[in-house]
């Protein structure tokens, strides 16, 4: 998706992951995918510049879609869709 | 994080020898475990030689022990935060400067570490043999919600179900 496609979208729950290092925002988005239902989307707060590969490739192993990430300053927000 | 381990789901599963006793070497299986764990993967760690005492409990003691082993116990580090680098040691200012660093870039302690494997339900086994060998006891181990005791074939077992298998 697109990064004025990813803005407009209302995410279900927001994790905040700023500031922690790996595997802090991996572990982050793993604890609350868990409170999501099924096609909820989530929004991943991180600074930490591997997540933005890491994210993705644990969407594409877990099932659940990723949707794209979005830079703000000194973070940036990964989207993603519980399978 | 969720408190009860993840389903057995056959061959999704790590299994990994912990031998180092390095504080480096520790966080970097530490940081796998956890990785794993978010997979959804079953984790195992079996610590083993110079890895357990990454896994001792700094305010526990045992009796009953013999000369040689409470000179082990003496001389080598005892619990997570006692660890020495790999490299850069000096004479302790290594760690020290390593700590600082973690703590300042986000990194999580190494004691956190074990919490949060703790939660989620990673299963650590220590391997008795080379427990004995070094002297140490049991109810000198810190407090861990999935520990157990137990020898190679438990270690070969596991990693003969596991996608992947690791020494560190």
């Amino acid at each position: 998706m697109s990064t004025a496609e990813l803005t407009r979208i209302k995410s279900d729950k927001v994790v905040d992951a700023r500031g922690t290092a790996c595997p802090g925002p991996l572990l982050a988005a793993k604890k609350a995918i868990g409170e999501l239902e099924t096609g909820q989307v989530m929004e991943v707060y991180s600074s930490d510049e591997g997540t933005k590969v890491d994210i993705p490739k644990w969407c594409g192993k877990m099932g659940h879609e990723y949707m794209g990430v979005v830079d703000s300053d000194s973070y940036f927000s990964v989207f993603l869709k519980k399978a | 994080m969720q408190t009860t381990p993840p389903p057995d789901n056959g061959s999704d599963q790590l299994s990994m020898v912990v031998f180092s006793g390095d504080f480096d070497k520790i966080l970097a299986a530490m940081i796998i475990a956890l990785g794993a764990a978010a997979y959804d993967m079953k984790v195992n760690l079996f610590f083993t030689f110079w890895a357990i005492n990454a896994l001792r409990a700094s305010d526990k003691k045992a009796k009953g022990k013999n000369f040689i082993s409470k000179m082990f116990g003496f001389m080598m580090p005892k619990g997570p935060d006692k660890l020495a680098l790999s490299k850069l040691q000096m004479a302790g200012i290594g760690p020290a400067l390593i700590k600082g660093l973690m703590k300042k870039q986000g990194v999580a302690s190494l004691p956190e570490m074990l919490k949060t494997a703790g939660e989620l339900g990673v299963q650590i086994n220590i391997c008795e043999m080379s427990m004995n060998l070094m002297g140490f006891k049991k109810e000198e181990m810190m407090d861990y919600p999935h520990l157990q005791y137990c020898g190679v074939a438990t270690f070969l077992s596991d990693a003969q179900d596991s996608k992947v298998q690791l020494f560190i």
